[in-house]
Parts: C-alpha cells; structure tokens; sequence
C-alpha cells in the first residue's frame, strides 16, 4: 500500500458573507497516494479553489480533518503553515507569476531563499537541477518577458520542483495556454509523474482531466464522483497527432 | 543567514526598480545633505567667533564701576567718570587674589596724534606692564615700558600698527621718535604686533599704550581708575577668579551684606557664551530647517513603499505561498526602505561635506563638519527608514495570501 500524501476526512469551510454564511465545502473526504495524478473538476462554484486553498495551505478547513504527508495541517500556527507550504508543497498557478525583471534561474530559486537550511552553493545546484527538469538549461538568464508563455509556464514548473516538495499543485495550469502548448505543459506534467511525483491538477477541462490517472469531480461544495482514469491517454503521443502548422 | 537571504531579496527587488529607488533616495540626499551643510555653516560661524574672541585673550577679566545708583535718582555718570575704582582696589587684588596672575588698571582717553605734518584721531589707554601680559600682546619691535615708568609718569609710549601706518612714514622706523597726543609730546618705545579687527569690528591696533600713571596726570588730570583688567591663571578658573575678586573689591569698597555690587567683572567666557549661544541658535534653527526637508524625504520613502506594497500584491502573495513567513515579507520591505534610506544618508552625507566645502571655498564662509552631526544625521537616516518603512511594510506582511494571489 502506498503512502497516503493527503488524507482528507470531512472537509467543511465556511465563509461569513455579511450575515450570510456561504457553505463552500460540505463536507468532502478523498485521499491521495504517492505517484498518483489527479485532476480536480467542476465548474465555477463548485467549491474547487476553496479546496486547492486548503490543499495548499494557504487556507484552514472549519471542520473536519486535513493531513498533508501525514501532518495535520489543522493545529499549526500561520508560520508553520508558511515552512509546509516551503518544503512539501509546489504550486504552479495560471498566470505562472513569475517575478518580472528576474531571470528564469533566480525566480526558480526563490523558494529556497526561505530555506535557511539551503546554502548559497546548495540553491544553485537545485536550481539548475530543476531547470534541466523542465528542459530550460538553455535560458537561465533569461527574464519572463523574452520566454514564451509555454517556457514560462515551464519555469514555473521548474519552481514548484525546486523544492522537492511531496506534492504538486496546479491550478488551471493550462488555462492561459494554446492547445499545442497545454498538451506540451501536460506531457511535463506526466513524465514528472511517472518520475514519482504526485501531482493534483484543478481544471474545468475535460480535455486535460483524461491525462491524469484519477478524476474528482465536486458540485455545490460536495464530491460527486472519485473514478480512476482506465485510459490514461498520452500527451506526447497528442502533440504528434496535432498537425504541424496550426494557428 | 536567513536575515542574509533577506537583504539579498531586498536589494534585488530595488534592482528591479532603479530609478524609482534613486528618487526615493533623492529626497533622504538632499535633506541629510542639507542638515549637514546647514550645520556646518552654524557650526562654522561659531567657532570662528569662539576663535576671534579668545584672541582677545579668553581668561581675561574685565572690572568696571557700575553706574552710580543714588536712591533718589538724579542722571546717571558714564561708567568712565564713576571714582569708585581706585588703586587701592587693584593693590588689593595683586596681594590677596590666588586665582588671578596678572592685574592691570587701566584709564582712557580720545584724542589727536601728531608726528610732523601727519596727524590721526586714536584713543590712548594708561596701563601697568602686565596689561601686555593679560592681554597675551607681545611687541613687534622696541621694548615694553616698566615700573619704574609708572612711577615716574613718564611720557613714553607704545603704538598700535594703525598709529603707525597712519602718522608715520614707511621708510621711518617708529621707535625712538617723538610723537604728540593731545599737544603732550610720548616717546615711542615699542611697536604691538598686529591683532586685527575683535568679533566686534573694532579696529584693536587702532591704540597707543601709556603707563596709566602719565595718562591719570598728564591727560586726564584724574586720580581713579576706569577699568582693571586681569587675568585668570587659566580659563577654567575665570569663575573662581570672577567670585574671588568681587568678594576683594567688596571688602575694599566696604559694602554691607545689604549693598548692591558697585562693580562688575565680566569674563570673556561670558562673552564667548553670549555669542556662542547666539549662533547655536542659528545652528538650531538652520538645523530645524534642513530637518524638514529630510522629514519630507521619509514621508517620500513611506509614500513610494506604500505604492510598491500595493503595486507588489502579487509577488506578495506568490512569496507567502511558496512560503515566506508574514514576517519574512515585514523585513523584506523593511530592508528596502532602510537601504533606501541608508543608501541616500551616506550620498547625503557625502554630498554635505563637498558642499560645505564649495561654500567656504566660493562664499569664504567658515564650515565645520563635525563627526557628530555626520553621526546624527546617520542614526535619524536609519530611524527614519524603520519609522516611514515600517507601516508599508506591516501592510504588505499582513496580506492574505488567497486574496494577494488573485489580485490584479
């Protein structure tokens, strides 16, 4: 039995609105093992950025329980909180926010700048290491705005790996992407994966959710269906049906 | 370590914005340049005031009646004409006094010098030979008169460079002539040497010295004193000499506990205090000044960090996420706006110092920049960094990181 990375029980949240509560979260229990790849689904308001939130530390459940590779996130203070999301979460966002007027190699860097663990020698190598992940050894001076959107998508991606982190978060990493590019950002995605890494992927693509393993789907705050993927399809196998000059 | 890391975040964020960082630090330049320039103008002045008034002799002591205050009014006498100091007064000094070395009466009077066809309005002052001491006046030529010409009243005499260039020709040598002041012929003994003009503008070489005995007998047909002047061993003990002699002249003058001093003695160190508090104030005042043009600059560097807290949202939120403690996002801006500030204080300072010295050199005012108003203006830089840098700061680390995200 593989290690459980997430182990949610009963997930609730809910937000005070004026004199309205709005139930986010209804109560949602999945968990996720190492080396899976699961993509997120639903439409807007379905709850799903509420739960990417609280995946990744950056928001509390109001109730229920939460353990993120076997700690619970629940009891821990802001700055803990803040130390998790450093050393076991890597998140790789729409918009890539990437520093502007930082070269790809610093921007990859920037989460071990807050590992006071991480010597100077030590943040090099992991960068380049991370970069050479994402086949971006060639442009490491380069700044954001002299890569293309698939680059610094890429870059980001370099970024959350940097960190060697137990998990992956996406967040409609493809969104702002050409379909060539996006089935380019999610071959990375699944050769990462098939390195070992676990990777949770929000989309409202169904497109997307077929290169994943596993598919969780939520409405109106609840989970409604949890279906293991039986055929995985390929991305780079994909790519090499598109034909050669799209537009 | 960490902390290191934290500059160099700090430092590359200013990197990225240069010339926004410049002007920031433009405003902390010219305020602490100007408080140094300003400071060292005040500063200056007062030690070249300080400097001009010890010239005069710094522990000498100066005793003059005062005014005759006669219960039933009446006009009052000029300070010259009041007979209350006499030689009495100044023997007792020389005897009883520990505090003082040198004592000198000394009377005064206006009048015309003549050599031939060449004449020149000066004033002549009877003195003892210690008045030369008291006065740390030493001879250009000649020699000075001694006690056995205050004995005899002999009409010998010792001229100011003024006299000299005014009734004599150049090529003449003065000593050994004969000159006549007020139609009494003096013998010319000795010449000063120059000491220029007093903090006052008066011309001090404008004189001729006299054995006060000649001045009281043949001049002014007078038997008081006008003034005596002495000298405190050292300038320290000017207080201690000022308590000292009035307590004397009090048992000379037989005044009751209930009477009034019928004197004064001033001390230079009065003097220097008087005008030194004067252009402290002018360095107060031109410090105030300067001041607020630095308190302009701090609310700059506030202004500008809070613009790039609001401007920086995003990158805000991203370094939380990706795990930067609210406090390591408090200290990043709070580096920033201490470089900034940091930064401009030693440009400033720089900055100061050469305009100080473009204003003695073009203006030939007198500037001092002292290490202490360097120092001072270092410390308010840095204070006023944390201070305008901190609330910008405090803002950017309490973002929610959720909300800093999605910000656009």
């Amino acid at each position: 039995m593989a290690n459980k990375i997430v182990d949610i029980h009963d997930l609730k949240r809910e937000f005070q609105m004026g004199i309205e509560i709005v139930k986010a979260l209804k109560g949602v229990s999945f968990s996720v093992e190492e080396g899976e790849f699961i993509t997120i689904m639903g439409a807007s308001g379905s709850g799903k950025t509420t739960l990417l939130n609280i995946l990744g530390c950056l928001d509390k459940p109001t109730s229920g329980t939460y353990l993120l590779d076997n700690v619970d996130v629940k009891k821990l203070s802001k700055n803990e909180l803040a130390q998790l999301r450093n050393r076991k979460i890597g998140f790789v966002f729409q918009a890539y926010n990437l520093l502007a007027r930082t070269s790809a190699k610093e921007n990859v860097e920037l989460p071990l700048l807050y590992n006071s663990a991480i010597s100077t020698s030590q943040r090099h190598q992991m960068a380049m290491k991370a970069l050479e992940a994402v086949r971006l050894s060639d442009r490491l001076d380069h700044l954001p705005n002299q890569l293309s959107g698939g680059q610094q998508q890429r870059v980001a991606i370099a970024r959350a790996l940097v960190n060697t982190p137990v998990m992956i978060l996406a967040d409609e990493a493809t969104g702002n992407l050409d379909t060539k590019t996006s089935y380019e950002i999610m071959a990375l995605f699944q050769e990462l994966n098939k390195q070992g890494k676990t990777i949770v992927f929000v989309t409202h693509e169904p497109d997307i959710a077929a290169f994943s393993s596993r598919t969780i789907t939520l409405k109106d705050g609840k989970l409604i269906k949890d279906v293991k993927n039986e055929n995985i399809r390929s991305a780079k196998e994909m790519l090499a049906t598109l034909p050669v000059n799209t537009e | 370590m960490k902390v290191f890391n934290l500059i160099r975040i700090a430092l590359k964020a200013l990197q990225r914005n240069k010339l926004r960082a410049f002007l920031t630090m433009l405003g902390i330049i010219i305020g602490v340049g100007a408080v140094i320039a300003m400071v060292a103008i005040g500063q200056g002045s007062k030690k070249s005031i300080q400097d001009q008034l010890s010239t005069m002799g710094s522990n000498m002591l100066t005793i003059r009646p005062n005014s005759n205050q006669t219960p039933g009014g009446g006009a009052r006498l000029e300070s010259s004409n009041v007979q209350s100091l006499t030689l009495d007064d100044v023997n007792a000094m020389q005897s009883q006094a520990q505090y003082i070395n040198a004592v000198s009466p000394a009377v005064q009077s206006r009048g015309q010098v003549i050599n031939g066809a060449l004449n020149w309005p000066t004033s002549i002052q009877g003195v003892s030979p210690d008045y030369l001491t008291i006065r740390n006046w030493p001879l250009k030529e000649g020699s000075p008169f001694g006690s056995e010409d205050v004995k005899g009243a002999t009409k010998v005499c010792l001229v100011g460079q003024t006299v000299v260039d005014n009734v004599f020709d150049p090529a003449d040598d003065p000593v050994g002539k004969i000159i006549r002041f007020n139609k009494i012929p003096f013998k010319v003994i000795g010449v000063l040497t120059e000491k220029g003009e007093n903090a006052f503008g008066q011309d001090q070489d404008d004189i001729i010295l006299a054995p006060y005995t000649t001045v009281q007998k043949r001049i002014l047909a007078i038997t008081y004193i006008q003034t005596i002047y002495a000298s405190a061993i050292n300038e320290e003990s000017s207080a201690a000499a000022t308590q000292e002699l009035s307590q004397i002249l009090r048992t000379t003058h037989k005044l009751n506990n209930s009477e009034q001093d019928d004197f004064t003695v001033r001390t230079q160190a009065e003097l220097i205090n008087t005008f030194s508090s004067t252009s402290q104030l002018l360095t107060v005042l031109l410090a105030a000044i300067a001041s607020i043009s630095l308190l302009v600059g701090g609310i700059g560097i506030m202004n500008i960090m809070y613009v790039s807290v609001t401007e920086r949202t995003k990158e805000i939120g991203l370094r939380m996420s990706i795990g930067a403690r609210s406090v390591d996002i408090l200290l990043q801006f709070l580096i920033e706006a201490i470089v900034i500030s940091i930064t401009g204080g030693i440009i400033g300072v720089l900055l100061g110092v050469i305009a100080s010295k473009l204003i003695t050199a073009t203006l030939s005012w007198p500037t001092l920049v002292s290490q202490s108003s360097i120092l001072l203006s270092f410390i308010v830089c840095a204070v006023t960094g944390i201070f305008f840098g901190y609330y910008p700061a405090q803002k950017a680390s309490r973002l929610d990181p959720i909300e800093a995200l999605r910000y656009e």
